[in-house]
């Protein structure tokens, strides 16, 4: 009973999180061609 | 060269975070049985309380990187701050969503003017306005201490949001968990899992968020440090540089 919601809460909180995880690791990857071994700091 | 913000620690929080939550997924649609009032929506818990303890626990770390960057200065607490508070911000949104749709069937509404409900809704507002902030073409140095002082203000909100269940009477339960909790057992156990699960993914966000913002610093610095290097060849090109002109 109520399994609508239940699906409906899941799907788009879980659907909304891997969006967020692929931009941030997309921008990351887009990002980390621009800057130098030697700024790197933190990255590893 | 490594040309993403991966690294052995976080391969490695990444792969505990995503099995953490195939088996948080299993207990709470599966395994987890149904509340007597609340029926099968009672699952809706195990992302709604989990998305709480990411959203305080962001907000906080805002709170205290901003205290930081204050006293010292430093980039990367303010770094930190911005990031915390993204992904606080995206937490916070999951809490809103699924306490609708939790509140659909057991309230009969969506959307009530609760105070537990108005609040944290006042607070998810004023952290976008903090986000805004972040992005606003100003100083860098003006930017991150005018961000560091709202980080800190906006800190109060939750404070409200917290306690708003015991200050004023509303729709909303109290605390779901203290020391009375009479909770069945797999149920808590599932709760347990699911905010051991969801803080791994905050963790790991977190760390993967500071670095795409540490690299869009370099990014900026280098093209500043680019642009002074032009401008000083021109001027001694020029005869202008070091002339005493």
């Amino acid at each position: 009973m109520h399994w609508e919601y239940v699906f409906a809460g899941y799907g788009i909180v879980f659907a909304s999180l891997v969006v967020y995880v692929v931009s941030v690791l997309y921008r990351g990857r887009e990002l980390s061609r621009q800057v130098p071994d030697d700024r790197r700091r933190f990255l590893d | 060269m490594n040309q993403t913000t991966g690294s052995r620690a976080t391969r490695i929080l990444g792969v505990g975070a995503l099995v953490a939550l195939a088996v948080m997924l299993v207990f709470g649609l599966v395994f987890s049985p149904p509340e007597v009032d609340q029926r099968d929506a009672v699952r809706l818990m195990y992302i709604h309380l989990p998305s709480v303890a990411v959203a305080y626990t962001g907000f906080a770390i805002t709170l205290v990187a901003s205290v930081i960057h204050l006293r010292k200065g430093s980039v990367f607490w303010d770094l930190v701050a911005g990031a915390a508070a993204e992904i606080a911000v995206l937490f916070t949104g999951f809490v809103l969503i699924s306490g609708a749709l939790w509140g659909k069937p057991t309230w009969g509404v969506y959307w009530q003017w609760d105070p537990r409900l108005t609040s944290t809704t006042v607070m998810f507002i004023m952290y976008l306005g903090y986000l805004a902030l972040r992005r606003l073409d100003l100083p860098p140095e003006v930017r991150s201490r005018r961000a560091a002082i709202l980080g800190i203000i906006s800190f109060i909100n939750v404070i409200i949001v917290h306690y708003s269940v015991q200050w004023w009477r509303g729709l909303h339960q109290g605390q779901t968990l203290g020391v009375d909790t009479k909770l069945d057992g797999m149920m808590l156990f599932t709760l347990f899992l699911s905010v051991v699960a969801f803080m791994t993914v905050g963790a790991w966000l977190l760390i993967h968020r500071f670095r795409v913002a540490w690299l869009e610093y370099q990014i900026g610095l280098l093209g500043f440090e680019h642009a002074l290097a032009e401008r000083r060849a021109e001027n001694e090109t020029s005869g202008l540089y070091g002339s005493g002109a």
